[in-house]
């Protein structure tokens, strides 16, 4: 192998794949930073009463809104409720600001928060969703669960 | 009876286009030329029985006819009537039918507006979309049938149709999405056929971008249309949620917008040929991908409809086929194509290839984004995540920063080789204005903050440079304003094209950093001060619209004592399907909007959760939206496919034409 003054062309090239490899690598070091940062893990109510969630870190929780939990607070817009299973586990919810127009008791709900370490969930964000045949993947997955278990304890 | 005539059609419809596979296939073999041109008459008869069913689907919604299954689940007597026609593409089966009614519009479009393509070249075209719509076809009829009767039992009423969707945003939102997404499927089938016929030359790129454009266009209307829409009708006042079906628009748009700036460099320079086909390829296959996304119910999403596994398992089989079928093809044809140009680092290519590099990044992160809870839940065995805005922010502004300043730069750029000088003269006093334009501009505002300056500066740097460009076509010329005159309409569509981005990113970042977006508690008669204005609330008043109750709100908002708007906002409640929504009421100013919306009812005093939110700039998104689609419908007006209508019209020739585009 000869080494000396590149052909211009090749020079391009390698400045070219330089340029690439470079980008490519930096692209990648951000994405998998912000991917790391945030993924928001999925908790059903069973599992935020058995503690397993981390305190204080962003997560999701669902499951249906318990039928006449809903209080709101005569002098601001903050609304406590509780989200069940159906199936004996349930948790409260406290959050302030305008429910989503699909939101009812009894229905299916999906809420972005951070859970302390009194089992409160504070809701950053509500999401509901539901028609006849539809309720969130989570929350459907939430009763099922629960049902299979409660079938297999008896 | 109409309906099966209309079931009939459709059948028929996808009966030529077995057809219209099979009989140019045998003429290319054969090479028997009167077999190959029976593609064009086919395609006009898939058209005319598409339309024919798509309008009998109509009509079972105009007159009610609840004995269809389809229309009982979407439609309802109290409907007015054009949301009665805006239903039969509300929901999976009708939205999947204009899906192909589209694709066999398009096809039709290819058929009658391609004279300049060799014979060989246009049948294989014509083989390849004739192929995509037997699938489309196989799946509506065998999974997803509009026109299934539920008889003898059927109801006397409809269940309606969705309130949000009762809309004018939905009447047009999709057939313009649709426009884009199936139109996609030309610059994918110019490819495929290209790579079949092995004559992967450069005109395939030349006659593929019309068509790039229209569609890559309509595209962003559709994109535009929706972001408008979901900001006016869901009641949050956001218009970008980076939910994955809106992902599943926005990848192919970047991909289609790397596709055509390297259709460009393959036409006029012959670099990046296999790399081009490469990206028709992937457009057509993200358009699929956001297919199966929205109608397959993986992902949760504002969005999706038709939670249903078979069809979601029906389209991943197809995208896999053609995804599988297009990349082995590519494989040996395409993979060591060598280009003999060369270029220099300071050329307009150079530009172009960083410009493709971004963007495909860019689609890729998206993409990483949206498919990662899948790929989670598949490996953990069920655990769900969702992966919030944060990371699409996190990974696509970085991105999209370098990208401005390419364009910033990309006006003065020539083609093989531009001089430092001419690349870069003026352009550090050029962004030195920008600055100074940006930071005096921004600090009128009530409160700058750094990105807004950031951006602002350049955004100004790129219109300043579109200005360069355009005293660079003049410089040395005696009569300016003919110059003017004589540069190609392709020209001035790429500079509303960056203008319109550049519109759009300072009202991205306007929007975003500037907003003031306060829930309040109000009681009829109280008021509260919102940024510098001052919002005061009269309570409500029951009104009665034509399929719906509704509470309006009464709203005022002042700014220094001066009345600036009543708003009205409402909550309704659909009578049919009694499911409650929030109607905002939006004052649209050039600088900045109102926005009023009622939250719920709270208890005590008749008190309500009032929503107010005061967004600057937030017009200019959608205004940039529509400057680039204009870009992209003007650049097909280029002389350069009209002066060969006039050579052709001429001498009668079969080759020279291109009136795609006018199409």
């Amino acid at each position: 192998m000869k080494f000396g003054v590149m052909k211009p062309h090749r020079r391009n090239q390698l400045l070219l794949i330089c340029i690439l490899v470079l980008g490519l690598g930096l692209a990648l070091m951000f994405t998998l930073r912000a991917l790391d940062s945030n993924i928001n893990l999925f908790y059903a109510p069973a599992e935020i009463k058995n503690g397993t969630p981390p305190i204080g870190k962003r997560i999701r929780a669902g499951g249906m809104v318990k039928a006449e939990s809903v209080r709101r607070a005569s002098d601001s817009l903050e609304v406590r409720f509780e989200v069940t299973d159906l199936q004996g586990s349930d948790f409260e919810v406290h959050y302030t600001g305008i429910l989503p127009d699909l939101f009812r008791e009894g229905q299916g709900v999906v809420a972005t928060g951070t859970l302390d370490s009194d089992g409160v969930f504070s809701a950053e964000e509500i999401l509901a969703k539901h028609d006849e045949k539809y309720m969130p993947p989570e929350v459907a997955m939430v009763i099922e669960g629960a049902q299979i278990q409660e079938a297999s304890a008896l | 009876m109409i309906v099966e005539l209309g079931h009939f059609c459709l059948v028929l419809a996808c009966l030529l286009s077995l057809l219209m596979v099979v009989l140019p296939t045998l003429g290319l073999s054969r090479g028997q030329t009167s077999l190959m041109m029976t593609a064009k008459t086919l395609a006009a008869g898939m058209f005319v029985f598409t339309l024919l069913s798509f309008l009998a689907l109509v009509q079972a919604f105009v007159v009610s006819d609840f004995s269809v299954g389809y229309v009982a689940r979407n439609s309802n007597t109290l409907l007015p009537m054009q949301y009665k026609v805006s239903a039969v593409w509300g929901a999976h089966e009708g939205s999947f039918l204009l899906w192909t009614l589209v694709m066999s519009f398009w096809t039709v479009m290819v058929a009658g507006f391609s004279r300049p393509l060799s014979l060989d070249m246009r049948t294989r075209v014509l083989i390849v979309m004739a192929g995509l719509s037997f699938g489309f076809y196989l799946f509506l009829i065998l999974t997803s049938n509009p026109f299934e009767r539920t008889l003898p039992f059927y109801p006397s009423e409809g269940a309606d149709l969705n309130p949000l969707l009762q809309d004018f945003g939905l009447i047009v939102h999709p057939p313009l999405l649709y426009m884009g997404y199936v139109g996609l499927s030309v610059p994918f089938a110019f490819a495929i056929a290209s790579l079949w016929g092995n004559s992967l030359d450069v005109s395939w790129a030349r006659w593929s971008r019309p068509w790039t454009n229209v569609a890559w266009a309509f595209l962003t209307l559709g994109i535009t249309l929706g972001s408008w829409w979901a900001y006016y009708e869901l009641g949050w006042g956001g218009w970008w949620f980076w939910d994955a079906v809106e992902n599943a628009s926005f990848m192919p748009w970047l991909i289609a917008t790397a596709l055509l700036h390297s259709l460009a460099a393959t036409e006029k320079r012959g670099v990046f040929k296999s790399w081009t086909v490469l990206l028709a390829i992937f457009g057509f296959s993200f358009s699929l991908l956001g297919a199966f996304l929205v109608r397959s119910g993986v992902l949760t999403s504002v969005h999706a409809f038709a939670v249903d596994a078979e069809r979601g398992l029906a389209i991943l089989w197809f995208l896999a086929i053609v995804i599988g079928c297009s990349l082995v093809l590519y494989g040996f044809r395409a993979w060591n194509l060598r280009s003999q140009v060369t270029f220099t680092a300071t050329s307009r290519e150079n530009l172009i290839l960083g410009n493709n590099l971004i963007l495909t990044i860019s689609a890729l992160v998206v993409l990483l984004g949206t498919l990662y809870p899948l790929g989670y839940e598949a490996f953990t065995g069920g655990s769900k995540i969702s992966i919030g805005p944060p990371y699409f922010n996190a990974v696509f502004v970085p991105l999209m920063l370098p990208l401005l300043v390419l364009m910033a730069l990309s006006g003065t750029s020539r083609w093989w080789k531009t001089d430092r000088e001419t690349l870069l003269k003026g352009k550090l006093l050029t962004f030195g204005i920008a600055v100074a334009a940006a930071v005096g501009l921004t600090l009128m505002l009530p409160s700058p903050n750094l990105w807004v300056i950031g951006i602002a500066s350049l955004s100004i740097w790129i219109v300043l440079g579109l200005l360069q460009a355009l005293a660079l076509q003049v410089a040395n010329k005696r009569d300016k304003m003919l110059a003017l005159l004589k540069r190609p309409v392709g020209f001035y569509a790429m500079l509303i094209g960056h203008m319109g981005i550049a519109v759009s990113a300072l009202g991205i970042v306007a929007a975003v950093t500037l907003s003031e977006e306060v829930d309040l508690r109000m009681t009829p008669g109280s008021e509260a001060r919102v940024d510098v204005y001052d919002v005061k609330f009269f309570g409500t008043t029951a009104v009665q619209g034509p399929n719906y109750v509704a509470d309006q709100g009464r709203v005022e908002i002042r700014q220094e004592n001066t009345l600036i708007t009543t708003l009205f906002p409402e909550k309704r409640r659909y009578l049919a399907s009694n499911s409650v929504m929030t109607e905002a009421a939006i004052e649209a100013r050039f600088l900045g909007d109102l926005y009023v919306a009622l939250g719920e009812p709270l208890p005590g005093d008749d008190a309500w959760a009032v929503r107010v939110h005061i967004k600057p700039f937030v017009r200019w998104i959608w205004f940039g939206g529509l400057m680039i689609a204009i870009s992209g419908m003007m650049s097909v007006l280029d002389q350069r496919y009209r002066s060969r209508k006039k050579r052709s019209a001429s001498v009668k020739a079969d080759t020279g034409v291109l009136e795609a585009a006018h199409g």
